[in-house]
């Protein structure tokens, strides 16, 4: 197991690699989900105020 | 079956249809991306002349693959969108532009772990590693540059000329290695030649291609999709049928 992560010798610069690489592609699906998520709510919320103006024009 | 195509150039046909792929590409990307983690860690065997370092030739290689594919993906679409004006398109060249310039950066970085214990330096000023910084750049000044401009038509078209002017640097990066004298080792994999390496080596290469190619479509899509959201939003349709908003 040890001997896997020393890559003979080169384990630095491999799991340097190897680490940012899945760290990027993580963190930008994440990044999305939350843009998508904070989208979703604003628009509720434009939503919701248009209803009650034009719940306020009815009456 | 004949299919409209021209239907899905609008958002609002376009926004289910490419909610629906997001998981699909998403599937296939984690299956062939483990697939290849596995046969390159595991079934590759160790390089005779780099030892086990050549295994990071198994994601910068991919990466630099997607830089300039998706690069030249994104002026197209840009350049589409400067033709027919639609503006489906130029979200679609916005969408690509942050994955791209990650995959770009992430060849940068990997190339140069791994050219510290090959070549003795992870930074030389040749012409395949400053074409592709100049890449990066290209990258970056596109997203600025949208984001600097208010209107969105402005900033679609003003995006799309810079993506256009930008394409010229993909063919430099693709052939430096050729026409300039490099430390930068030329191609394995052509067209023109079978392969020079192992099988097993190849395999992986591919492998984890396929799983960045499935990758970029899917945040791609989930990109154009919040960018379908905000400029829809004084639109009726996405009230009605975005789930979370009806």
């Amino acid at each position: 197991m040890a001997e896997f992560f020393a890559m003979g010798g080169y384990g630095f610069f491999i799991w340097m690699s190897y680490g940012v690489t899945a760290l990027f592609m993580v963190t930008e699906v994440l990044l999305l989900m939350r843009r998508r998520r904070t989208i979703l709510q604003r628009l509720s919320r434009i939503r919701r105020a248009k209803i009650g103006v034009s719940h306020e024009a009815q009456t | 079956m004949a299919i409209n195509w021209f239907k899905y150039s609008s958002p609002a046909s376009f926004y289910p249809l490419a909610g629906r792929m997001i998981p699909w590409a998403m599937a296939v990307g984690v299956l062939t991306g483990v697939a290849g983690l596995y046969v390159g860690f595991f079934v590759a065997p160790t390089d005779y002349q780099q030892g086990e370092s050549y295994r990071i030739m198994f994601i910068h290689v991919p990466a630099a693959w997607m830089s300039m594919f998706t690069y030249i993906v994104m002026a197209v679409w840009a350049v589409a969108g400067l033709i027919w004006n639609t503006r489906l398109s130029s979200m679609m060249a916005t969408a690509l532009a942050p994955t791209g310039a990650m995959f770009t950066f992430i060849a940068l970085w990997t190339g140069a772990l791994w050219g510290k214990p090959t070549w003795g330096t992870y930074w030389v000023w040749d012409a395949r590693l400053t074409s592709e910084l100049i890449l990066l750049f290209l990258y970056i000044g596109f997203i600025a540059l949208q984001a600097s401009i208010d209107d969105p038509r402005r900033a679609a078209r003003a995006g799309g000329l810079l993506a256009l002017v930008g394409l010229v640097n993909v063919p430099i990066i693709y052939w430096s290695v050729k026409w300039w004298n490099t430390l930068h080792q030329g191609a394995s994999i052509s067209f023109a030649k079978a392969p020079t390496m192992a099988a097993e080596m190849l395999l992986a290469l591919l492998l984890v291609t396929l799983a960045f190619w499935a990758y970029t479509i899917a945040v791609a899509m989930m990109r154009v999709r919040c960018e379908i959201l905000e400029s829809e939003r004084q639109s009726n349709w996405i009230y009605e049928t975005v789930e979370g908003l009806r």
